[in-house]
């Protein structure tokens, strides 16, 4: 792989060349957010197509990071914390670019680059991105079962994106408040069948995920698996309580949140555990 | 060539003034009795406006002589306070009329319409030449260009336009929506017609008067509910508009919360123009129940008329932007025409001014 490094008094210092598209793609996302929050601040929102292109560039980067860091590794890029944390953003941006124009939810961009901002920001600063001595050889279970995993956790992403969305359209109609980005929000019913429709398909990709799990070969440690199924009941929770009509959408909403929430943290601990057991 | 504007407004006269000078003249009689190359009336109920080409100046007396009705019973004696605007701020004025920026609720789109309307029947006339043409042709994508730029027509500012956009904001299409009319006042009649303008289909109308309910139910494509059965209608229904003359409320959470755990996965937006109220306020901490009363209805029209005022700013930037293009065009054009004119010793052709 490429390394490029400087010369001089200094010592040697070696910046991998995929992290500059990392870098690239991460500014990409900023520039996304500091448009939204000046156009806020202006009290004037006005999703336009700069959100979605300034995403879609990060996208292409973050694509160019992942292709390179896989071809380096000979595997799908997910073998530690830092890697996991940027193929999570990447699957939030093609689930944002493949479900926001589909639901017109052309707002949801606006929501997506900060979440996609923090994750690849995060991935960035915070010393993660350490190699392990990968002992178990590339399994293709193992990469799809984790690959799957990561793009349903990209859905509920979009899922408490649209759940965020929702609360605060909600809250506007409830206290009478109603802000520029009011009336470019979408319609509560629609914003519901979104999340609706949003969890239906993490739901099912997680399913595959977890299925897949079973097909590695690999002893996984206990507390994975039993994490893992504890997500998967709670999705499957809400969704039947939503089938069922005991909830109201507004707690669907903020059970989204929780969700994704109790993913990002789930995630953490499987990464984590995985790096103590020095899996892929 | 002098363009120029001359006219009255909201701004600057009353209603009875705007009368004494609307509907007499049409552009092709102003051309002609004062002398005017190319004229444009434009006349709506809060404006009566010429805008014109011609060689020489033209005095604003001898347009507002043209203007005043036949009827006036003292067509010398008038001092209105009109207006005149000439080159690049008669430009300026135009293009901030057909944007709703000098309209009495400012981001009003109707205003588009009517210039559009005034430009055709001068056209038709034959009172419009090229350069009437490419001046309103011009104010016509200002204000389409100002519509979509900015948020200067977002909002509703009446009640009824309130209360269909909020709806609208809460189920998205309204025609699979279930309303429900209660009292069959002058209010609750032009909201429902409001939200059957924009596809409600299923409407039914419930009055202590049955056949009140059901006058209305008939004249808005509905059917009357018996004033007794109302409180179950509301298992089914998404809108609920209340206007009674009630003076206790009547619909209060106690009524309404053994509904509501049939119907969790829905929303139900209850606008209430009555006064006294007939929703007890509380009804709105429900969850999924959105309560709109009079009051809460008017704080969003000022809300609206608050957005449309902080784009004013915006929309104004980009009229100056087109008025500074539109002159150059012009003079550009006035250039080449004078150059043809040196060039081609063809002497003073006014038709040449056409080319503009």
């Amino acid at each position: 792989m490429c390394r490029i490094a400087k010369f001089g008094r200094q010592p040697k210092i070696t910046v991998p060349v995929e992290r500059y598209f990392l870098i690239a793609s991460t500014f990409c996302f900023l520039v996304a957010v500091v448009h939204t929050v000046i156009e806020l601040r202006t009290g004037v929102f006005r999703p336009k197509r700069f959100n979605f292109l300034a995403i879609g560039l990060g996208f292409i980067f973050q694509t160019a990071f992942l292709w390179i860091r896989g071809q380096e590794l000979g595997r799908c890029p997910i073998t530690n914390l830092f890697e996991v944390f940027v193929f999570l953003a990447w699957s939030v941006a093609l689930v944002y670019m493949l479900v926001g124009p589909a639901y017109r939810l052309s707002l949801m961009g606006a929501f997506t680059a900060p979440l996609v901002l923090l994750l690849q920001g995060f991935a960035l600063i915070a010393p993660i991105d350490t190699r392990h001595p990968v002992t178990v050889p590339a399994n293709s279970w193992l990469e799809f079962h984790a690959s799957m995993s990561l793009v349903a956790y990209g859905v509920f992403a979009l899922a408490c994106i649209a759940g965020v969305m929702y609360l605060l359209q909600e809250r506007q109609l409830k206290t009478h408040q109603l802000h520029s980005i009011f009336y470019h929000l979408p319609p509560l019913t629609n914003l519901f069948a979104a999340i609706t429709r949003l969890l239906w398909w993490g739901f099912a990709l997680y399913t595959v995920g977890i299925v897949s799990g079973f097909f590695t070969g690999h002893p996984l440690p206990r507390i994975q698996i039993v994490a893992a199924i504890a997500l998967w009941l709670l999705y499957a929770a809400i969704l039947q309580a939503r089938h069922l009509k005991w909830l109201a959408p507004k707690r669907v909403a903020a059970l989204c949140i929780i969700g994704f929430s109790a993913a990002l943290a789930l995630l953490w601990g499987i990464t984590f555990t995985a790096e103590l057991h020095h899996l892929p | 060539m002098n363009l120029f504007c001359i006219g009255l407004s909201h701004h600057t006269a009353n209603v009875g003034t705007r009368e004494q000078f609307a509907g007499n003249a049409t552009a092709k009689s102003i051309a002609r009795q004062a002398g005017c190359a190319e004229a444009l009336l434009l006349t709506t109920c809060n404006r009566v406006e010429v805008y014109a080409v011609s060689d020489k100046r033209i005095s604003t007396d001898e347009i507002a002589r043209c203007l005043i009705a036949e009827t006036n019973p003292d067509p010398d004696n008038y001092a209105p306070p009109f207006y005149r605007y000439e080159d690049n701020k008669c430009v300026q004025h135009l293009f901030r009329v057909a944007s709703g920026l000098d309209s009495m609720v400012v981001g009003e789109s109707e205003i588009f319409g009517q210039a559009k309307k005034a430009y055709e029947s001068a056209r038709t006339s034959g009172a419009v030449g090229p350069y009437l043409h490419r001046l309103f042709q011009r104010a016509f994508r200002v204000a389409k260009q100002v519509r979509t730029h900015t948020d200067i027509t977002r909002g509703a500012v009446s009640v009824g336009s309130v209360a269909v956009e909020l709806a609208q904001r809460i189920f998205g299409k309204l025609s699979e929506c279930k309303v429900l009319v209660l009292g069959a006042g002058e209010t609750s009649e032009r909201t429902t017609r409001a939200l059957v303008s924009r596809g409600v289909t299923d409407l039914r109308v419930s009055n202590r008067s049955l056949d009140r309910a059901r006058e209305l139910a008939q004249a808005v494509g509905g059917r009357a509910v018996p004033f007794d059965d109302w409180t179950t209608q509301c298992r089914e229904i998404d809108i609920l508009l209340t206007s009674t003359a009630s003076e206790t409320p009547l619909l209060t959470s106690e009524i309404l919360a053994p509904m509501l755990w049939q119907r969790l996965d829905r929303s139900l937006f209850i606008i209430d123009v009555a006064v006294p109220r007939d929703v007890d306020p509380s009804v709105n901490e429900m969850e999924g129940v959105y309560l709109y009363d009079i009051d809460s209805i008017r704080s969003v029209a000022e809300q609206s008329l608050a957005l449309r005022r902080q784009q004013v700013a915006a929309a104004e930037a980009i009229i100056a932007d087109h008025v500074t293009e539109f002159l150059d065009s012009i003079s550009r054009g006035l250039n080449r025409l004078s150059k043809t004119t040196e060039h081609s010793s063809l002497g003073e052709n006014p038709l040449r001014a056409s080319e503009l």
